[in-house]
């Protein structure tokens, strides 16, 4: 089965967010997707530095059996990425909530965190 | 809710994740398609391939009718227990479908695949009329397929000494029978094994003993990658009704001699050699991309031909993990030069080898 932290925020797109103590966010993808693309061999990583918009594509992922855009969940800049996963992109299937991240984004307006889903609410749409 | 193999429950208690193939409720991967992929090149894998169709064919004009159906010639098949691979061609030489051939002691047994499965029994039993032939099919007995390294010697643990002793002796694409089980050196990973066929009743109590002994379940992912790095073709994809063997990498398999055997599909098969020869029938070959990026099924691929614009299309892709790339089929003009794949939108050079990337764990192309 999935796991759907209580602690984060999800997209309906399969991104997840958590609010760090420093108002920045840190990105990666859910469980329920890594197990929808199995075994990941490449991500394009975000750029770092760059201003995006919410919904705006800022990833790709590749799996054995498909490839998939992720999608910035809140407009901001981002602020670092996680490099390790362009070597081991695999650290996603395995710990996508933890050393699986993606990047973090310097969100650019803290309200459009409330526009995303709680862990009950993105469950249900993983059903 | 799909048809499902005697090993249906095997499946969910190994954690498999199942999806429709062909009708089929099937596994696709139990934990991780990687892992199962690099235990078959490594150490053994069993997969159940219970949903492909198992046809013997019977009767006193079984041998002179199967040199009609299909395009490589059974007379090839000089012993009992020999296996021969064979497309079956319609009129026109389009590829009805891709099957394995074994001599019994008594007539043949064909398997053929599980989405072609009404349409193959109808076009045999079409082209059967006035012919002393019986066609029958065997929905009773599930197929084990045991590959890698390790796998004869894994399954002849398990059998008796002396059907272990024959099973050890049998050279590739040999087969024998013992009893109601019908043993196999054939298979579609590139690897050493064994496809086993057996009453569907006693195959679960097989596949425990196979996973006790430290054989991995294996699903429908990885079988394709293995095959794909194998540069096995897989029908319905890689060729169907609309392709001829010529441009499918399959005319080693048609017996041109005698030429006086008449198969369905000869003459036109024929006609088109010459166009081959010249160069103006497409070929289907390998594509390797060494840079990040998945080659895949439908994707574009851009090229030249005497300096002229031309195109031809991916048929299978994949990532290969054995050589951690990858690799793909594609169908493109036989002279094409300077290929690049449509990736996403940029235009990315991939290299020409032959189709056939992995054998026995190793690289093969240059």
């Amino acid at each position: 089965m999935s796991s759907f932290p209580d602690n984060l925020k999800y997209a309906a797109t399969h991104e997840w967010v958590r609010v760090e103590a420093d108002g920045s966010v840190t990105v990666g993808i859910t469980d329920h997707a890594q197990e929808l693309l199995g075994d990941i061999v490449f991500i394009d990583l975000p750029t770092d530095g760059a201003s995006v918009s919410a919904k705006q594509e800022i990833s790709v992922v590749e799996s054995v059996k498909a490839a998939s855009d992720i999608y910035a969940p809140v407009s901001g800049r981002i602020i670092a990425i996680n490099k390790a996963l362009i070597d081991s992109p695999e650290i996603v299937n395995t710990s996508p909530y933890g050393d699986g991240w993606f990047c973090r984004i310097q969100p650019a307006d803290a309200a459009e965190l409330n526009a995303l889903m709680d862990a009950d609410a993105y469950a249900k749409i993983c059903e | 809710m799909g048809f499902q193999t005697p090993l249906y429950q095997k499946h969910l208690d190994a954690g498999a994740r199942i999806v429709d193939f062909g009708g089929w409720d099937m596994p696709i991967q139990y934990q991780s398609l990687i892992e199962e992929h690099h235990a078959v090149r490594q150490h053994a894998g069993v997969f159940d391939v219970s949903h492909m169709t198992i046809v013997d064919v019977d009767g006193p004009d079984a041998r002179r009718w199967l040199q009609y159906l299909l395009a490589n010639d059974v007379d090839k098949l000089d012993v009992t227990g020999r296996a021969l691979y064979s497309a079956m061609l319609n009129e026109q030489g389009g590829v009805v479908d891709d099957l394995i051939v074994y001599r019994r002691e008594v007539g043949y047994r064909l398997v053929v695949n599980c989405g072609t499965r009404e349409k193959d029994l109808r076009w045999m039993n079409q082209h059967a009329s006035g012919w002393q032939v019986q066609i029958q099919e065997r929905p009773e007995l599930a197929i084990l397929a045991v590959h890698g390294p390790e796998s004869i010697d894994k399954v002849c643990a398990l059998l008796a000494p002396a059907l272990a002793e024959r099973v050890r002796a049998l050279g590739n694409f040999r087969s024998l029978e013992d009893g109601s089980w019908f043993i196999a050196r054939t298979g579609y990973t590139g690897e050493r094994g064994l496809e086993l066929m057996l009453p569907g009743n006693e195959a679960p109590a097989l596949w425990d003993a196979l996973l006790q002994a430290g054989v991995r379940p294996i699903g429908l992912g990885a079988r394709d990658t293995l095959r794909l790095e194998a540069g096995m073709n897989l029908y319905g994809h890689d060729m169907d009704e609309s392709v001829l063997p010529l441009a499918a990498n399959m005319e080693q398999t048609i017996a041109w001699e005698p030429a006086t055997r008449d198969f369905i599909g000869r003459a036109a098969v024929e006609q088109q050699r010459a166009a081959q020869r010249e160069g103006h029938l497409p070929i289907l070959t390998g594509l390797v991309l060494e840079e990040r990026g998945v080659l895949r099924e439908g994707l574009r691929v851009v090229c030249k031909v005497n300096g002229q614009p031309a195109e031809g299309i991916i048929t299978s892709g994949t990532f290969s993990p054995t050589l951690k790339h990858s690799i793909a089929l594609a169908r493109i003009p036989a002279l094409a030069t300077d290929c690049q794949v449509d990736l996403r939108g940029k235009l990315t050079p991939v290299r020409v080898v032959k189709p056939n990337f992995v054998r026995f764990g190793k690289k093969v192309f240059e």
